[in-house]
């Protein structure tokens, strides 16, 4: 068997631990990350820990058992980064971060958004089924529906390309200038900032409507047309 | 020529999984399938009932897992049909009795002997019915035109959409065309639109399923129940036939297009 050591970088970094793992099969990475953590079980015990998978493609089975692998060796697993979109989507599935507070290391440093006087955005390109929670620092780009039982928290605005029927808190931590948007907008309940609307009337015909807090201090949705 | 392994889930309870099961087990059967159907719901035993085989169970699927038995030995005849096969579940265990591996493997023996493997999955979504989706090859959800119903059906799709088990077919049971017709019920396009996913059967609400189940004879044995009748297309559908479909913009009511389909008029 190869030397799994060689497979794995661990820094410290502000959040914990940021492990970074060779692109290897799955197994050879999992068993490698898991063979470290036992030969130091006092240095790992109670490890926030961020994992760099590179590559590799990780489904929902593969996430959650490494989750509780690790969380049985007292290790809190909170983010998984990675290059696969697949990855990504399974992190989010799960509630783990796929992102971590410092740009990647050994990354050409790149223009963040903020950089450019921007602020960033998360793009969804699927439907939102019941059960989804999104949760975002930034604006949320839905190019779908939001289904009843689905949620999504943002701390900028929100626009939805599709029919908006689940949830949606926009602004979570206050801005009271952001604005949740939808081409059908027929949720129960929307919320802005501190302020919550609820019981829009399910439409015949739907058309495109804005919600935003006017002067009053209220939620009012209008209707949005092309001029 | 190995079997197509089909779960029937839900999310929700009380919509209809275990008699879907039952009536499209019959219906296959019917139709020379050799069918073994297993019951998914550890601790909550049911498809026995409705098979009318309650009174045979001797050994079940944690007798097999646990290796008190061999498979054979838990697969039980039907009374009527020769190629259809029930395994029960336990009644006095619960689902933490099996794992996912454990299912794939009973699964993986049966495939070979059968054409169909019908797996009742438990309502829910925790490990009951992580264990009836492991070995599947399709799934096919069970929803009511309800809202609750619905929303459930939304969260099963959801994780089977992430889980890679392909696209979920979708069985909408217990349709009342006069209350959709009201606008009291949602219609199937209403389902379908939030749903999105592929109609494989609309079962239209029938009384007759009940004293059906409760006589352990299912429904899809009777020529002419209009339920019945949407059980055997769906079990057409299932083997790759194309069977006439609602045509959902036909002129016309849509009582009389579920009748139209039931081949009643």
């Amino acid at each position: 068997m190869e030397d799994t050591k060689s497979l794995l970088q661990i820094k410290g970094i502000r959040d914990g631990l940021l492990v970074s793992i060779d692109d290897a099969p799955w197994e050879q990475q999992r068993s490698a990350l898991l063979t470290q953590v036992d030969s130091q079980p006092a240095f790992f015990d109670g490890a926030r820990l961020a994992l760099d998978v590179a590559t590799q493609a990780l489904r929902v089975d593969d996430l959650a058992e490494l989750r509780d692998q690790l969380s049985e060796r007292g290790i809190f697993l909170w983010a998984v980064i990675s290059e696969s979109p697949t990855t990504e989507k399974t992190a989010q599935l799960l509630g783990l971060a796929t992102r971590i507070s410092k740009p990647r290391p050994d990354e050409a440093r790149q223009f963040s958004v903020a950089d450019l006087g921007e602020e960033s955005a998360l793009f969804l390109n699927r439907t939102l089924r019941s059960g989804t929670r999104i949760e975002f620092p930034g604006h949320v780009v839905v190019l779908g529906d939001v289904n009843p039982g689905a949620e999504i928290l943002a701390e900028g605005s929100v626009i939805i390309w599709g029919r908006l029927r689940g949830m949606v808190h926009a602004g979570v931590k206050g801005n009271a200038a952001s604005a949740i948007c939808a081409l059908d907008l027929s949720a129960t309940q929307l919320r802005i900032a501190g302020e919550a609307m609820t019981v829009l009337e399910s439409k015949e015909n739907p058309q495109p409507e804005m919600a935003r807090i006017h002067q009053d201090g209220k939620i009012y949705a209008e209707l949005w047309s092309a001029k | 020529m190995p079997a197509k392994v089909i779960t029937l889930t839900s999310g929700k309870g009380g919509v209809g999984k275990t008699t879907a099961t039952a009536n499209l087990a019959v219906a296959l059967a019917a139709e020379k399938s050799k069918v073994v159907c297993i019951d998914g719901d550890i601790g909550l035993r049911n498809l026995d009932v409705i098979l009318g085989l309650e009174n045979r169970i001797v050994y079940d699927l944690v007798d097999v897992v646990e290796g008190r038995c061999r498979l054979k030995q838990a697969m039980i005849r039907d009374k009527k049909l020769p190629d259809l096969y029930l395994i029960p579940a336990a009644q006095t265990r619960d689902k933490n009795a099996i794992s996912a591996s454990d299912m794939m493997r009973v699964v993986k023996d049966l495939r070979s002997d059968f054409d169909f493997v019908l797996i009742d999955s438990p309502a829910g979504i925790e490990r009951g019915f992580r264990n009836a989706i492991a070995a599947a090859d399709r799934v096919l959800v069970v929803t009511n035109p309800e809202v609750s119903a619905v929303r459930d059906a939304d969260r099963v799709i959801g994780i089977l959409e992430s889980e890679e088990k392909g696209p979920a077919s979708l069985i909408l049971n217990r349709l009342n065309p006069a209350l959709v017709k009201s606008k009291d019920m949602l219609s199937p396009e209403d389902v379908l639109d939030l749903l999105a996913v592929e109609l494989i059967g609309i079962v239209p609400e029938d009384e007759n399923v009940v004293i059906a189940s409760n006589r352990g004879a299912p429904v899809a044995y009777d020529a002419k129940s209009r339920a019945g009748q949407a059980f055997r297309n769906i079990a057409k559908r299932l083997k790759g036939e194309t069977v006439p479909f609602l045509d959902l913009e036909s002129q016309g009511s849509l009582w009389e297009r579920i009748q139209r389909l039931a081949g009643r008029k």
